[in-house]
């Protein structure tokens, strides 16, 4: 069957839904393909009664399908309403496996052999990609499934789980509680997940509760009518076959990512970094004209925005020009610059001014736009101040800025003239500003969010060199050389090289020769030192600092091993490079030598305190590698009251943020579960609606936009995010004049083997919440006066906060004590 | 870099507490009143008037423990001033009485101070010294983890004895059914281990005993290895009795944990409950004193 409609639209979630909804409303001949047997499939994965909220807020809808904030069911229902409201024309399980022909004559060859005809596309299939197959014959019966919504569904069956990530292991934990489970694991070992969830598959394999099956691969699954069960599944395992009755099969192998597809189509991606976005014309065309893109695969994670574009590309290609809905948006941001006119005017003169931005598509600089801030200053204005911390990047429109390099030389600056850029080195290590800047005349700045300059770097790879280049030029000035002019380090930037290291990597090794000095540029470093055949850390290098200048200065031989401790880039200058460098500014080369002599001395002590050593790696190992500020309690004076906890419930509505007893303990410095404020924070990855932000403070904390969806929380690799519902009940006042809450005291508790002691603020995720639950982290008492809550309501002086600077004196006196 | 409470700010408040009570003396010594020296002279009203604030100023720490937006002072200033200040009491008070007691309210208002003053002092040797206990006792292994590792030493054992005799996995439930870690404020207190277990007696029946430390489980699983002929089964005797014997450290760690959490706080059921009675102890003593005497 050959059906020719003028616009096809793939994939039904919120994007293709409007799209089609908008055609069926305006009568424009049109088919929606699903894939799957439902549409929203991405929404209909979400856990029951999950909380879907509507945000960016201030965004009007333009849809003719209804949506606000509510529960996934109600959504979901309101949209299948809409789908027969406006009569859309939907076909289900109808995947398309490619598209070809022009505008006008796109063929969309289906996986049932059909295909449709049109003379527009519009993509809006997200970026989920399909599950991975189990690819075996018998994979298409009904006990295999790719998803598991809740695990309590099932009773009394005989499970297979085949996959070794997180997924996976989750999974089978879960329903190893009342059914048989068996775990098909293709390599040896779990290598995918999380630590936490290695422990906990390693200990429930151990228990006896999942049987896990290692180095084995399915084979084949046949029905068995009659049998014990009713199928029965084939493995290969190391030892030879195996035949497995079961009830179930939950495959768990991840997703091929819809960029295959995508570029199958003939649609280009600017670069091969997986994050990087087609090019999109402001009318969400593709390259290939008559294909549009719209929502996630187009960049536009959000669902108000995805539903926005559907309507909107529908009306492109009916040729009526909409504005975009974010219009009236941008003519507020702008409304202060002097000489403002007109939104797509002003939005021209940004990219023909600021040579960055010159090469990004308009529709992307939009979008980059709408999340940054336009300032327009008056001459001496503080933009930032040296030692804030920051998560936003600055370019010059119009007028300029200067940077203050010299706290005690005020009038010592540096000009910058419009159209350059500046906060490139606190963005991209996550580190304070190392610089003061001032507003000059007729200054305006646009002030972009971390998270969309970084994805403006992975889709343009020019604003990429240019940024990486001038970061070098800036680290050195402020790093080693505040005198020395640009024009001359440029050669030397040229000739520095970026290395990057994985945690664990080695940078340099003891005795090798002494040939390049290493500026940490994110990440940190531990040093270490072989005695008596062991290694020994003796110092820790965090951002911003650097390495290696020993050897450079008088031995010719790597004194000890410098180590990552996370992930880590470093800038290098070679040796004979360094000597230029020395010879041109005599004041660098004394300040060298005592820089020197100070780590050296350092070192001494560190090595004479056997357990310091001891000390460092285990606090490297709870992740203060990449920590700028962390809590840690000593446990000599740790009366265990939980009054830091209390305080930590009692400043944020009633949730503590902090779980003092958990997490491990050596030589008397307990590392509670608590946020350690990485540099490069983990959680702050994968935020759809951008909610995690860096304060100028240092604070990493969640804003009121959260939407929920708990990516933090499994991105985070210390366990520190939680998804809190509203706060539990307080204490009477009778009992909080006595006591405090009679429950967390050791005579309230019943003592009881058998019994699992759950934290009260943690629950299974399971079962229909009663309300919104929104991801809650320590956000280091933001706003509040005094410091953190919890260190200020220790009685014992037992709690501390440490940052990296203080990270060795620290070690240091612990050591000294033990 | 960090410092305990008593330490604080180079113990500035020992320091203010050392000049306090060096005045108070100084005065009483000093002062020379017509009558024998009471609390109805000037300097005993100064010196009542000075204790009166303490008692309700280090009364104030359990309200600005709570008032954790508080930003007036640090807790740990506060704590170090309260223990430190709350010694000196006792030279002051006791100045105030002129040493004069008797059987009346004056005396049980300086009794109940005493009271709560010395639990005081017990709660601060306590806080100094068992923190470091609790810490080198739990060697990094919190009580849940300790309740965890029971546990799955309790299924370890079951299914050795699975392979056995059913009397082993009978004493071996009943072990698991019996053990106890408190059970009463004594009993934490104590450390005590009022476990109890079901052996198997003469004639069938079974008969409970104390079981406190596993020593019944370990004698009879001794006895059952010492009878023993069967080498397959005496060598999964021995298994338990390793089991066994780990269990008992754990659980012994996991009592002493939960002894030194109640010491921690038992202190405190004495402090508080007598701090109130003291403070309307007190109002009853200031009023009858301006009304009647």
């Amino acid at each position: 069957m050959t059906t020719k409609v003028a616009i096809a639209v793939v994939g039904s979630g919120p994007g293709g839904l409007s799209a089609a909804a908008r055609a069926a409303e305006v009568g424009v001949s049109h088919v929606l393909l699903e894939q799957t047997a439902a549409h929203s499939n991405t929404i209909q994965k979400y856990q029951k009664g999950k909380h879907v909220m509507a945000e960016p807020n201030i965004l009007p809808l333009r849809s003719p399908m209804r949506f606000e904030a509510g529960t996934r069911e109600k959504i979901l229902g309101e949209w299948a309403e809409g789908l027969t409201e406006h009569k859309v024309n939907i076909r289900y399980g109808a995947e398309v496996v490619g598209i070809s022909g022009a505008k006008g004559d796109f063929h969309l060859k289906l996986q049932d052999g059909s295909e449709v005809l049109a003379e527009n596309v519009i993509l809006g299939i997200g970026l989920q990609g399909n599950p991975r197959r189990l690819g075996v014959p018998g994979d298409g019966l009904p006990c295999v499934q790719y998803t598991l919504d809740d695990p309590d569904e099932y009773k009394g069956e005989t499970i297979v789980v085949v996959g070794a990530g997180d997924a996976a292991i989750e999974n089978a934990v879960a329903l190893s509680k009342q059914n048989t489970v068996y775990l098909v694991n293709r390599s040896g070992e779990f290598s995918r997940c999380k630590d936490g969830n290695l422990a906990l598959i390693l200990k429930t394999v151990e228990a006896g509760k999942v049987i896990c099956l290692y180095s084995t691969q399915c084979a084949s699954l046949s029905e068995t009518p009659g049998g014990e069960k009713p199928y029965l599944l084939s493995l290969n395992t190391s030892t030879g076959d195996m035949q497995l009755p079961c009830d179930r099969i939950i495959a768990r192998l991840g997703a091929t990512p819809p960029r295959k597809f995508v570029e199958s189509c003939g649609i280009k991606f600017p670069s091969s970094d997986p994050s990087s976005l087609p090019v999109l014309s402001t009318s969400y065309e593709s390259n290939v004209p008559g294909l549009y893109v719209i929502g996630a695969l187009g960049g536009y994670p959000l669902i108000k925005q995805a539903m926005n574009q559907g309507y909107e590309v529908v009306e492109f290609i009916r040729g009526n020009p909409v504005a975009p809905a974010d219009e009236p948006l941008l003519a507020a941001k702008f409304a202060g610059i002097p000489g403002h006119r007109s939104v797509s005017d002003t939005l021209q003169a940004m990219q023909q001014r600021i040579p960055l931005f010159t090469e990004v598509n308009p529709l992307m600089f939009r979008e980059l736009l709408l999340g940054s801030t336009i300032h327009v200053l008056n001459p001496g204005d503080i933009v930032f101040k040296r030692n804030d911390y920051t998560n936003s990047f600055y370019t010059i429109f119009n007028g300029g800025v200067e940077i203050q390099i010299d706290d005690n030389n005020p009038a010592k600056r540096i000009p910058l003239m419009p159209g350059q850029f500046f906060g490139e080195m606190g963005l991209l290590s996550g580190r304070r500003r190392t610089a003061t800047v001032l507003a000059g005349k007729d200054c305006v700045l646009i002030e972009t969010p971390r998270r969309d300059v970084l994805k403006l770097l992975s889709s343009v790879d020019a604003a990429r060199a240019v940024i990486d280049q001038t970061f070098i030029v800036r680290a050195i000035q402020s790093g080693f050389a505040p005198q020395a002019k640009t024009a001359d380090l440029l050669p030397i930037a040229a000739k520095s090289k970026m290395n990057r290291y994985k945690a664990g990597q080695v940078v340099f090794s003891e005795g090798d020769e002494a040939d390049a000095l290493h500026l940490v540029r994110s990440g940190s470093l531990a040093v270490l030192r072989a005695v008596g055949g062991r290694e020994i850390v003796t110092s820790y290098v965090a951002a911003g600092n650097y390495v290696g200048e020993m050897g450079l200065m008088g031995n010719t031989r790597r004194s000890a091993t410098v180590r990552a401790t996370v992930a880590t880039e470093t800038i290098s200058l070679d040796a004979d490079t360094f000597a230029e460098l020395l010879q041109k500014n005599p004041a660098l080369r004394s300040e060298l030598e005592e820089t020197v002599r100070q780590r050296i001395a350092s070192n001494t002590r560190l090595q004479g305190q056997d357990n310091a050593g001891a000390l460092i790696s285990f606090l490297l190992k709870q992740g203060l590698g990449e920590a700028t500020d962390v809590l840690l309690i000593d446990e000599t004076l740790c009366v265990g009251c939980d009054n830091c906890e209390r305080a930590c419930a009692a400043t944020h509505g009633g949730t503590s943020r902090l779980d003092r007893a958990a997490g491990p303990t050596f030589a008397n410095v307990h590392v509670p579960t608590s946020c350690r404020h990485c540099e490069d924070p983990h959680c702050m990855k994968d935020c759809p609606p951008d909610a995690i932000r860096r304060s100028p403070n240092g604070e990493v904390f969640v804003g009121d936009n959260c939407i929920g969806c708990g990516n933090c929380e499994r991105n985070c690799p210390y366990g520190v995010i939680q998804l809190a519902g509203p706060p539990p009940e307080q204490p009477s006042l009778a009992s909080w004049l006595m006591f405090g809450s009679k429950a967390e005291n050791v005579f309230g508790e019943v003592q009881g083997l058998g019994r699992k002691h759950h934290h009260h603020h943690h629950d299974d995720g399971h079962g229909a919440p009663k309300a919104v639950k929104k991801a809650v982290k320590c956000d280091m008492c933001k706003g509040q006066d005094g410091g953190p809550a919890c260190v200020r309501a220790c009685p014992t002086g037992a709690a501390l906060r440490v940052s990296p600077e203080e990270f060795v004196a620290f070690v240091q006196q612990e050591a000294s004590r033990f | 870099m960090h410092e305990s409470m008593l330490d604080y700010a180079q113990r500035r408040y020992l320091k203010i507490a050392l000049v306090l009570c060096v005045l108070s003396i100084i005065a009483y010594a000093w002062h020379d009143p017509l009558s024998p020296p009471n609390g109805g002279t000037w300097l005993g009203y100064t010196l009542g008037g000075i204790g009166a604030a303490l008692i309700l100023w280090l009364t104030a720490l359990g309200v600005r423990k709570r008032s954790y937006s508080s930003s007036v002072g640090t807790l740990r200033g506060w704590t170090s001033a309260h223990v430190y200040l709350g010694l000196a009491l006792i030279v002051v008070a006791t100045l105030h009485t002129g040493f004069q007691f008797g059987w009346n309210l004056h005396t049980l208002c300086y009794a109940l101070m005493l009271i709560v003053i010395g639990s005081g002092i017990f709660g601060m040797v306590v806080y100094l010294r068992y923190p470091q206990l609790m810490s080198s006792n739990r060697a990094g292994a919190k009580p849940d983890v300790l309740l965890e590792e029971i546990n799955d030493l309790d299924q370890r054992a079951l299914r050795v004895a699975n392979e056995m005799p059913r009397r082993f996995a009978d004493v071996l439930r009943s072990n698991r059914e019996g053990t106890r870690i408190g059970g009463s404020t004594r009993a934490i207190l104590g450390g005590l281990d009022l476990s109890t277990i079901n052996l198997p007696a003469v004639g069938g029946a079974s008969q409970q005993v104390s079981n406190s430390e596993q020593a019944a489980l370990l004698d009879w699983l001794g006895d059952e290895l010492a009878r023993s002929t069967d080498g397959d089964l005496t060598k999964r005797i021995g298994d338990l009795l390793s089991v066994v014997a780990t269990r008992r450290n754990q659980l012994r760690r996991l009592r002493r944990d939960a002894q030194i959490r109640g010491w921690l706080e038992i202190w405190l059921y004495i402090h508080v409950p007598v701090t109130l009675a003291l403070i309307g102890t007190l109002i009853a003593h200031v009023v009858s004193v301006f009304l009647y005497w």
